[in-house]
């Protein structure tokens, strides 16, 4: 493939991500306000379009024609700088993050996946520690005292889930011996006895993957660890002093972040792409990402359910569980998944 | 190529680094650290040590710098005092004399371990990035080649750790 190609390929592949990682940011809000609203025994939003479906474009609108204010106090360059540091490394992750097989269209053959690098899980750790700053800076430049307290409640909040978040995945690294996404869904391939994938989930790595799945909401600061955003304590912590579009990025930022999380969780726990795939070759050429689609929609929908259902830690309870629980756990599963791996 | 990027990502390194000294407020200095600590992250990966990068930017830039303005947020620290006599003498001679200094070193440094013959982007690093800076080859070097030493840090920073929480204990 020629620099050309390369390159026009290259960017193809990022207008059809951000895209649809945006397209599904926004109809997250509508399903979770939907979603939510059933469990709750209520409607939720049903008034525009059939269903409420165009609820997100009416809520974008809206965002767009709010005033924006700023604080008279607020520290101005990193008042503006905050959401815009929250919504880029959001939407970065994104970038290496494989979606499907390789294909080929119109005599170019490329991954489904806009850059395959052999550090793909670090590059994503490291931007989402590169996205703390944006809830930091957000509390600290509003000059408020509940965005302050949000933001200092966040930095630690997130510093402490972030050691259980990255041991949790060294037992899935051991098993691919690579820490490029790619080389950890193909370590997954084929299946026991003919119906049992070889997910690292059934490889014994379901300790690792609740300890993921834990440590993740943490990071995203969904329910039950959103003590950044405390309503009832802090209005609505870091972005208390946000407004229209500022506010938009904030939000769009949290719903990318879980997504973000919800394909870090198929491809490396799931099994990424891999599913039965049958029929004619169209199908056989789609069904992977159809896989992988369905697969990141359920995480999707666990993280609502998980809204629904539970309320909020106190904050000491969220440090000593982190600290006390999620750590030695993961530390543990290190240890016997190395043991496991020398022994066979 | 190369070249290009590593003037550009060298000159965003030193103007952060300057911009460190000049800024009255701690968490703009910190900010900046953070700015050189990026940068430093990608001249790694000009020079083919991907993994390295990557600690960089999670471990200085993410974890480290993050504990610095936590702890700048958490005392509320304002804008630093300076006094307004400074030596005159250090004023017109201090820039220039720095960066002779920083030339001469430099270039002492570079001859005596041989840093001249290597090109950014030239053949050496280039022929050198698949087997020294991935994950493979860090993990062998320091797992296998380096145990020792690298058991001997951890337990030196065992020590830290231990030593800050006597310290903040004391009081009890």
């Amino acid at each position: 493939m020629g620099i050309g190609t390369y390159i026009i390929v290259s960017l193809i592949k990022i207008v059809i991500a951000v895209f649809i990682l945006l397209t599904g940011v926004a109809y997250t809000t509508l399903a979770e306000r939907k979603v939510v609203a059933h469990m709750q025994n209520r409607w939720g939003p049903s008034r525009v379009g059939p269903f409420g479906i165009w609820q997100p474009l009416a809520d974008g609108l809206k965002f767009i024609f709010k005033e924006d204010l700023t604080p008279p106090y607020a520290n101005r360059p990193l008042y503006i700088l905050a959401p815009m540091i929250s919504l880029v490394t959001a939407l970065t992750s994104i970038a290496v993050i494989p979606v499907g097989p390789w294909i080929t269209v119109a005599g170019v053959h490329t991954q489904l996946q806009i850059t395959d690098v052999n550090i793909g899980l670090l590059v994503i750790l490291g931007v989402t520690s590169i996205g703390v700053y944006g809830v930091a800076l957000a509390g600290w430049s509003s000059n408020s005292k509940y965005s302050m307290l949000a933001s200092l409640r966040a930095s630690a909040q997130m510093m402490s889930y972030e050691l259980a978040l990255g041991l949790s995945l060294i037992g899935v690294l051991i098993y691919a011996g690579s820490f490029s996404l790619r080389d950890i869904v193909d370590s997954q391939a084929g299946t026991w006895l003919g119906f049992i994938p070889k997910w690292n989930f059934f490889k014994g790595q379901f300790v690792a993957f609740f300890i993921y799945i834990m440590a993740a909401y943490a990071e995203t600061n969904r329910i039950p660890f959103d003590l950044a955003e405390a309503e009832s304590e802090l209005v609505a912590g870091y972005h208390t002093e946000y407004s229209s579009m500022k506010f938009a990025m904030f939000f769009m930022a949290e719903y990318a972040n879980m997504f973000t999380v919800a394909c870090l969780a198929t491809v490396l726990f799931l099994g990424g792409w891999s599913g039965p795939v049958f029929g004619p070759p169209i199908m056989q050429a789609l069904m992977p990402v159809g896989w992988f689609v369905i697969k990141v929609i359920a995480f999707i929908f666990i993280y609502i359910w998980v809204r629904g259902t539970l309320p909020r830690f106190r904050y000491d309870q969220l440090m000593a569980f982190g600290w006390k629980f999620l750590l030695p756990l993961a530390i543990a599963n290190i240890v016997i998944t190395s043991l496991v791996v020398a022994l066979k | 190529m190369h070249l290009a990027l590593f003037l550009i990502f060298a000159a965003v390194c030193v103007g952060g680094a300057i911009n460190l000294l000049a800024q009255k407020h701690p968490i703009n200095s910190a900010l900046s650290l953070i700015v050189v600590m990026g940068s430093l992250a990608m001249i790694y990966l000009l020079l083919g040590a991907e993994f390295v990068a990557a600690v960089q930017v999670i471990v200085y830039a993410g974890a480290v710098m993050v504990l610095f303005v936590f702890v700048i947020m958490l005392l509320n620290a304002g804008v630093e005092e300076r006094t307004p006599h400074a030596s005159r003498v250090a004023t017109l001679l201090g820039v220039p004399g720095l960066i002779i200094g920083l030339g001469i070193s430099a270039w002492v440094v570079s001859r005596i371990t041989g840093l001249d013959k290597i090109a950014i982007g030239g053949p050496s690093v280039m022929n050198g990035s698949d087997v020294f800076g991935n994950p493979q080859a860090v993990g062998q070097l320091l797992f296998r080649d380096y145990l020792l030493p690298f058991e001997v840090t951890s337990i030196l920073i065992l020590i830290a750790i231990m030593g800050a929480v006597v310290l903040a204990r004391r009081e009890e």
